[in-house]
């Protein structure tokens, strides 16, 4: 009863009467260094006198925000879609004519401002479906299987939610790995599920070991019941590649310990480094022989936002499921209708990105160039990163084999780490805002995506353009120097 | 399907009394057929943690679902009970936390436990040990013929939640449709030409046409080459340039700030300024979301604590639009029915919420009240005095007050008009426009413009505690943004042509064109329908529903419940199957017990919605006389 004359006085929701796991929510690559970085953008706007002229945020996997150009056939369609009277403009060519009418005549009353399926379009399902064979070498996919999404966070949260059961020691566990990206330690406190760490190896190149996953399986089985194992592959925020035979071992163990599979793959045209190729979860399950890929139940992901074409905004995505119990196909389905449909034109979009032009057609070269433009710039990128980083005494930085991101492990001196905590502040979140507050650049500290104790790091992105890295790195070294020599 | 007999079960149960050292075994043996339940009884003397494992020996063909819950001293809640999942044997721990609130934390030793174990096995989970050849889809869905010996991921071991998620809107008989619709294309002959579907508010699958000057400004956003195209009126380019500028690097392929780009939300600000005539609005409280349905999911979702008599408990209409009971059942919140009133056209009386709050506060804890004004799926358009008396309600009662308003330009009848909640809240002066705290929502979806594909959408929050809003920001955070076109889509809502622009004039035309449309097909709707003897049907005020009452003879209803299925259902689906007419029965929305409606849309075009209705009439009078 008291609870309720108190509860007059103050409002209904507050902090104290809100959703305790929302509470527990965190997802640093937003968090409170962005926040203070967009102040310092408005504080330069209006004139405020900083050691510094603008912010570089390399905070974020954001491609156009960096500078880079869309591919201009996936934009030209996307233009004839949202404006079809642009179909009898000869400017565009006739591959960007054929792309727009065959989306419009999937999309209900030929306009993209309809709702689609709850699933996705059909014909852009389709379409996934005939690339994750080519790319998989022939590996048969069913459209029915294929998922479109608004991004990949949305079936990556939307697939967890599936698999969280129980309570206490039958709590469902998802094994995520350390570093991580915090999209999955956000979902899964949300979520209310157990967090269950696998580190992996930084002094081999940020690699997956089954023994560091079977510990974790062993510690985690005490206190709950894991049930899934997530996989970044090329690796947010580390950057590494997986070996086909790492992959194969992955399998084997989760079909060995009855795990769910979940392969996050965005960055899957993301491979830069020599020697180093990507492989799907799927294609290597069913090389591996029925015997498993009959039985391992495996949801992958994908994106518009990455890659060559880095279309965040569009929140365009898909995931495939593989061994699917179909009751619980049918329950998902039923989950996803309750949000009517993905964005349509990030869908249209999607369909670009798994169906893009052919040899022969009109568009082709321009296209092909763009691609390998915006390729091999990130790869001259990673290689220029990795070398810089590595010449700063203090700073050790593993090759940034694919993806977007360089995840350097930087020594900090013990007076600095004994600062922060008297502030209470992560040491790493210290260095990162004194790294803003004096540069202007906005990095992401370690301790957002999880590290091994003791250990420091930063996530940065490769995708400012190549001078401005430059700068940013050359910047980088001096503070980190500077840094060093203050607190030591 | 069963046919393995009634093979023998059994069980074993063990409990490890920590403290003390020492395991308690209890076992029993019993046979079991299909569909037994059975309970075993323990009534042990245990202390607190203990550990309980369970063993299980059973016919190996059969796949138990077994639960199991614990009761125990009353003084101690909540009383425990849980699902556990099909690998056996299973071991459970329980600390003390778990019965007691860690302040009371006393010593529980001595406590005396009564364990009820009821196990079922359900000829679902019967799976064959070889596939049937001449079974295709089974052969399929049981990979190169290997037999799953267990998923990880199956129905019963799946979050409960979601479970019970329903959504009529694209339920069964949407599926049905679309498989008609399939066999039609494929020649398969049918009583009908074509499938009529009047399930959902899609405006543009319907054959509404864009605006002209939205599209165009998407266009030129998507491909800003255009910019330099003189085909394109000035005020487009204009706003295409200012709404790129607002993005990161200039392209809508940016991710945006997580609330939405702040241009936008300072034109959504001033829309609802104007449109509340002067009443203030902060770009702050505005969060850009993806379709109004996801920022009414996150509201919902900070709302929701507590467990037992203390979970959220949330108060919506019945009949409610079924995203809120989807969410709520996703969120394991209590939904809260209050009754609209059908004979008084579906309007809301505050008695009735009284009623219903009262009868909430026995099992749960009623924190928020969602409305949905112009009403969904009844169409009713809420009087300025009806909203007064809910804001004081709410703010008597202390509830949190969602108003779900994205049907806000569709108002038909004569004398009705569209008041915001945020409007009167805040004529009602500083006692209320201070105090009530008030989350509304609006989207690109319905009105004049219907481009549900986009998913751009909004909401305002009014009076949230700053700290919760912190929480907010944070949480849409993790999602990154809500999709950029969709948000550019708003920004034009927001801000559309103005009476001195190039485009003004095209702009007005449609936008009248479209809603005197909707107006005419809403009063043809009501007019037909309630020309059929054994429908009746309340005016549509405004949105884009009917949501007509039918008599269901007795006979038909019998028939529908032999076949498992709610008489409005049986209604539907035959009416689906007879006619190709596909509209949504009432029980997807809730309804009166004993009383069946059908929700459907006035989208489809006039020429259309007259052979609809007309097909309606035919049908109701040969059902009704079919089955009396």
């Amino acid at each position: 009863k008291s609870h309720q004359t108190n509860q007059c006085v103050c409002k209904v929701l507050t902090v104290d009467t809100m959703n305790s796991c929302v509470k527990k929510v965190e997802y640093a690559v937003r968090g409170p260094i962005v926040l203070r970085a967009v102040q310092i953008e408005k504080e330069l706007k209006e004139g405020v006198q900083k050691p510094f002229s603008e912010v570089i945020k390399a905070n974020i996997g954001d491609a156009h925000a960096m500078g880079q150009q869309p591919i201009t056939f996936f934009r030209q369609v996307l233009a004839m879609c949202s404006y079809p009277e642009l179909l009898d403009d000869d400017r565009f060519p006739e591959d960007a004519k054929g792309r727009a009418r065959r989306i419009l005549q999937g999309c209900g009353g030929q306009s993209i401002g309809a709702y689609s399926a709850s699933q996705g379009i059909e014909c852009v399902r389709q379409d996934v479906a005939r690339y994750v064979e080519r790319r998989d070498g022939g590996v048969p996919s069913d459209p029915d299987n294929i998922y479109l999404t608004t991004g990949a966070s949305d079936g990556i949260v939307t697939m967890l939610k599936l698999l969280v059961a129980g309570e206490g020691r039958s709590r469902t566990g998802v094994m995520i790995s350390i570093p991580q990206y915090p999209l999955y330690s956000a979902a899964l406190a949300e979520l209310g599920a157990v967090q269950v760490n696998y580190f992996l190896n930084e002094e081999r190149c940020w690699s997956l070991d089954v023994s560091e996953l079977r510990r974790a399986l062993a510690d985690a089985r005490r206190h709950c019941n894991p049930r899934a194992l997530c996989i970044i592959n090329p690796g947010n925020p580390t950057g590494q590649v997986q070996s086909r035979q790492c992959i194969e071992d992955v399998i084997r163990f989760a079909a060995k310990e009855r795990l769910f599979l979940m392969a996050d793959e965005v960055y899957q045209d993301n491979v830069y480094a020599e020697g180093c190729e990507f492989h799907s979860f799927k294609k290597v399950l069913f090389e591996m022989g029925p015997e498993f890929s009959s039985t391992v139940e495996l949801a992958s992901f994908h994106s518009t936002s990455k890659c060559y074409m880095g279309e965040c905004g569009f929140r365009g995505g898909y995931m495939e499921v593989v061994n699917m119990d179909p009751e619980v196909k049918a329950q998902l389905t039923k989950l996803v209708s309750v949000r009517l449909c993905p964005p349509v034109p990030g869908q249209a979009l999607m369909d670009l990105v798994v169906n893009p032009p052919q040899p022969g057609e009109p568009s082709y070269s321009t296209f092909i160039r763009e691609r390998k433009a915006t390729l091999s710039s990130l790869a001259e990128r990673a290689r220029l990163t990795e070398q810089i980083l590595n010449t700063v005494p203090g700073i050790a930085c593993n090759p940034v084999q694919g993806a977007m991101y360089s995840f350097p492990r930087v020594t900090l001196p013990a007076r600095a780490i004994r600062e922060a905590e008297e502030r209470g502040q992560a040491p790493d979140m210290f260095y990162c805002m004194k790294l803003l507050e004096e540069t202007g650049i906005c990095l992401v500290p370690g301790s957002g995506f999880g590290q091994r104790d003791g250990t420091f790091h930063f996530r940065m992105t490769i995708l400012p353009p190549t001078d401005k890295l430059k700068i940013l790195l050359s910047k980088v070294k001096d503070f980190h120097q500077r840094f060093i020599q203050q607190y030591s | 399907m069963c046919a393995v007999g009634s093979p023998c079960v059994c069980v074993c149960v063990c409990v490890c009394d920590e403290q003390l050292s020492r395991s308690v075994c209890r076992s029993t043996s019993r046979s079991w057929t299909c569909h037994t339940r059975s309970s075993l009884q323990l009534s042990l003397p245990l202390s607190l943690p203990l550990s309980l494992s369970l063993s299980l020996s059973h016919h190996p063909s059969l796949s138990p679902s077994l639960s199991l819950s614990l009761s125990h001293h009353p003084s101690l809640s909540p009383s425990l009970s849980l699902a556990l999942p099909l690998s056996l044997p299973v071991s459970l721990y329980f600390s003390p936390s778990l019965f007691c609130s860690p302040s009371l934390s006393p010593s529980l030793s001595g406590l005396s436990l009564s364990l009820s174990l009821s196990l079922s096995l359900t000829p679902r989970l019967l799976r064959p040990h070889s596939p049937q050849p001449s079974d295709k889809s089974r052969t399929n869905m049981t990979e190169n013929g290997l037999l799953h010996p267990e998923r990880v991921l199956t129905l019963d071991t799946m979050n409960p939640n979601i479970k019970r998620v329903e959504y009529a809107v694209r339920g069964p008989i949407v599926q049905r449709a679309m498989q008609l619709e399939k066999e039609l294309q494929e020649g398969v002959k049918k009583p009908f030409t074509e499938v009529i579907k009047a399930n959902i508010g899609d405006c543009h699958a319907m054959g509404q046409q864009p605006i002209t000057f939205f599209r165009q400004v998407l266009a030129l956003c998507s491909y800003p080459e255009l910019l330099n195209d003189n085909k394109f009126p000035e005020d487009a380019k204009d706003r295409a340039r200012r709404i790129l500028q607002a993005c990161g690097g200039g392209s809508i392929g940016a991710y945006s700030a997580s609330q939405g780009i702040e241009l936008v939300r300072q034109d959504v600000s001033r829309y609802i300024v104007r449109r509340d005539g002067g009443v203030p609005s902060n770009p702050d409280n505005i969060y850009l979301s993806t379709g109004a349905s996801d920022a009414i999911a996150t509201m919902l979702k900070l709302l929701v604590s507590g467990e037992g008599p203390t979970r959220t408990g949330v108060m919506i209409s019945i009949p409610q639009y079924p995203l809120y009971s989807a969410a709520l059942a996703d969120l394991g919140a209590i939904q809260i029915n209050y009754y609209l009133d059908e004979s008084n056209n579906w309007s809301l009386a505050v008695g009735e919420l009284r009623r219903a709050l009262e009868a909430a506060r026995k099992h749960c804890n009623p924190r928020a009240l969602c409305v949905i004004n112009p009403g969904n799926p009844t169409g009713q358009v809420q009087s300025r005095q009806c909203i007064e008396d809910v804001i004081r309600f709410a703010a008597e009662e202390n509830l949190f007050l969602m108003a779900d308003e994205v049907y806000q330009d569709n108002v038909y009848a004569e004398g009705c008009q569209f008041h915001s909640f945020k409007k009167v809240l805040f004529e009602m002066g500083p006692k209320y426009s201070e105090k009530v705290e008030l989350a509304s929502f609006h989207s690109t979806s319905k009105c004049y413009m219907g481009e549900c594909g986009f998913r751009g959408g909004y909401m305002e929050v009014i009076n949230l505690d700053p700290a919760v809003k912190a929480q907010l920001t944070k949480l849409v955070s993790v999602r990154l943004c809500p999709p950029v076109p969709g948000q550019a889509l708003l920004d034009l809502v927001v801000n559309p042509p103005q009476p001195d622009e190039p485009s003004y004039s095209t702009f007005m035309n449609e936008r009248t064109a479209v809603l005197a449309a909707l107006a005419e097909k809403a009063r043809m709707t009501e007019e037909i329908l309630n020309k059929v003897p054994g429908i009746r049907c309340n005016p549509v005020q405004g949105a884009m529903y009917s949501f007509p009452q039918i008599q269901i003879p007795h006979k038909a209803i019998e028939e529908a419940k032999e076949k498992g299925q709610a008489p409005d259902m049986f209604y539907c689906m035959t009416l689906l199957d007879e006619m190709g007419i596909c509209v949504v029965p009432g029980s997807g929305f809730g309804q009166r017990d004993g009383t069946y409606h059908f929700r459907m849309t006035i989208l489809p075009p006039t020429d259309k919605l007259k052979i609809f209705l007309a097909k309606v009439k035919e049908f109701h009078q040969r059902f009704t006389e079919r089955y009396s």
